[in-house]
């Protein structure tokens, strides 16, 4: 299990569209992938669970990987965040 | 006749029979099912069917109105197939052995919920996206088609309200214009309304007594006429002609190059005032943007706007103009347009005060906060920046410093930023006559008549009393554009005019013949002109 933290720069936060691209994004990797805020998780493949964080500019956001090439997993979520969030 | 006033969130004329949409209440009935397995297997198949007709919308959305609008079907695929919706819908059925509509309902609601529970208008929105994917798997189960049609003949359709995949999913031909009493100028409605190009009205309670009488919306002003009277519908029928020619010669002159009959190229760019007017640059074939008045995110806030906000406006302008030139002309206020929390004291004479490019130098943190979000959204298009109300090469050089300065720490700070072309609008006497001087310092020229003429004649544009002092063609303005149009082709400067006179088409020849390479006008002059070029030797 292998995680890091990220700081939203996104104006409104993960929104529909990033939300999509990173659902999107989890399904093709072969980890499990949870994000965790203030105290609550969303499993990476679901959007609803993504969007349902109201994760805002601002936020920090845990990324947790596991299981699977987690190596890979991690350096494509991070990479993700940092061009989409 | 009866008048009702709302808010545009569409421009045009439309007139017609008003068609009164009426949304079906929903009350799906829950019915104990035995069958589980059976319930379980309805709802999947009409997933598969919504998952289907979702991604059709998506592709005639893309056709008609591009990815911006077409996302939103994208999501609601996403949606549809999202684990924790699914796993709801299925554990409902199995859990309360209950019909597939029950169940589908009862998850819908409470995703609904979540949603609109949530303290961000943003994502409190997003119920409406949440209501809109459960309707159509409602819709799939009880195996309807299509949803309530549209009249054969073409009709202005007034709702309370319409969801983003109801206004995709009308047939275009038949509608002429929307008014709705909910959503605002940036709900999914408007901007569909805007990109299909029909007048759209908001913020209008309608009413079901209104169908099949004879309306006519002004999405100019954001207008209901019912019944008109006959002055009234006469009137809205020379503008409605005015727009349909306008349309004719959009069709004729759309997609042809600016090209004199000499062969000489002429850079036809748009003028815009925000993010909003894009659609309408790009609908008349801006072949860029000469002018982004980077003002309006100032002048409709209380306080200085952050970083982050100027960037998302920039790339978004930037990403929508996918590679074509958008020169973005820094803060640009004072005069005749203020915003309070800048507190600038008050001035016998504005126009000729703190304003521009002096109010940014004044205040560096408030300029260098602009530049950081302009250098930044060049990574996402073909961005330029260009400094107004320049007087001086002084001046010049200390805001090439600042922007070196920004440079250098966007890159300390491993942030992305593109290197761009850097120019300056001439709009004064004095940058005018030292011009030869100026265009050793920057990229390019941009004129800007408006303010050229009233400091090179002396008269205060915001006075009407001198309107017939007025005279932008004087031969002081035309000698003035004609020396920097030289000055800067010495130095290799390329030379554009912003300001109205751009957009005279009595004076297109005498630009081309001094050699002008780019004019810029606001979007509805780009065809006339471009017509006039083509005209020109």
């Amino acid at each position: 299990m292998r995680s890091f933290q990220y700081q939203i720069q996104d104006e409104i936060g993960i929104h529909a569209r990033p939300a999509g691209k990173l659902v999107k994004l989890v399904k093709e990797l072969d980890s499990r992938v949870t994000l965790e805020t203030e105290g609550r998780k969303a499993d990476g493949e679901s959007l609803f669970g993504v969007m349902g964080l109201g994760v805002k500019q601002g936020a920090q956001v845990t990324v947790t990987v596991e299981g699977g090439d987690e190596e890979t997993s991690l350096a494509r979520m991070e990479e993700f965040f940092r061009e989409n969030l | 006749m009866e008048c009702y006033r709302g808010k545009s969130v569409g421009k045009g004329i439309a007139i017609g029979k008003l068609f009164f949409y009426r949304k079906k209440e929903r009350q799906a009935v829950r019915k104990e099912s035995a069958d589980t397995e059976g319930e379980i297997g309805r709802y999947r198949q009409a997933r598969t069917k919504a998952v289907g007709e979702l991604k059709a919308l998506y592709e005639k959305a893309l056709r008609e109105v591009g990815e911006v609008g077409a996302a939103i079907f994208e999501t609601h695929q996403m949606m549809l197939e999202d684990p924790d919706f699914v796993t709801a819908i299925e554990n409902i059925i199995v859990s309360q052995k209950v019909n597939a509509e029950y169940a589908v309902t009862a998850a819908g609601k409470n995703f609904y919920q979540m949603f609109s529970d949530m303290e961000d208008e943003y994502f409190r929105e997003r119920a409406a996206d949440v209501g809109d994917v459960t309707d159509r798997l409602l819709d799939a189960l009880e195996g309807k088609e299509e949803r309530e049609q549209v009249p054969e003949e073409p009709v202005i359709l007034a709702a309370e309200d319409l969801a983003p995949s109801e206004t995709v999913q009308m047939d275009k031909g038949r509608l002429l214009a929307f008014v709705t009493e909910l959503g605002s100028s940036n709900s999914h409605t408007a901007i569909l309304a805007r990109t299909m190009n029909i007048p759209a009205v908001s913020g209008i309670a309608v009413r079901p007594e209104w169908d099949g009488r004879t309306a006519v919306v002004d999405g100019y002003s954001g207008v209901l006429y019912i019944d008109p009277e006959q002055e009234t519908l006469e009137k809205m029928q020379r503008r409605l002609e005015e727009d349909r020619r306008q349309v004719q010669l959009l069709a004729s002159l759309k997609g042809r190059e600016s090209v004199t009959k000499s062969g000489r190229k002429i850079l036809l760019y748009a003028n815009i005032g925000g993010v909003a007017d894009v659609a309408s640059a790009l609908a008349n074939d801006a072949e860029g943007i000469g002018l982004f008045r980077s003002e309006f995110l100032y002048l409709e806030k209380d306080d200085y706007p952050r970083e982050e906000e100027l960037f998302q406006a920039y790339k978004a302008v930037a990403e929508m103009m996918g590679g074509k030139r958008v020169i973005i002309r820094t803060l640009d206020i004072g005069a005749d347009k203020q915003a309070g929390y800048f507190r600038i004291p008050r001035e016998e004479n504005p126009a000729m005060g703190l304003r521009a490019i002096r109010i940014c130098l004044e205040r560096p943190e408030v300029f260098k906060t602009q530049l950081r979000a302009v250098f930044r959204a060049g990574v996402y298009g073909n961005l330029a920046v260009m400094y107004p109300m320049i007087t001086s090469v002084e001046e010049v050089r200390q805001v090439r410093k600042l922007a070196d300065q920004v440079k250098a720490e966007l890159s300390e700070e491993g942030i992305a930023f593109a290197h761009m072309e850097q120019g300056i609008m001439i709009e004064t006497p004095a940058a005018a006559l030292i011009s030869d001087a100026l265009a050793k310092e920057v990229d390019f020229f941009s004129i800007g008549t408006n303010d050229l003429t009233q400091y090179t004649l002396a008269i205060d544009r915001q006075n009407p009393a001198l309107d017939k002092y007025y005279d932008p063609h004087h031969p002081a303005v035309l000698r003035l554009i004609g020396e920097v149009i030289q000055n800067g082709h010495r130095e290799g400067c390329l030379v554009g005019i912003c300001g109205e006179l751009g957009a005279d088409t009595s004076l297109t020849e005498t630009f081309i013949r001094m050699g002008i390479d780019e004019l810029s006008v606001s979007p509805s002059r780009i065809l006339p002109v471009r017509q006039e070029i083509l005209r020109t030797e």
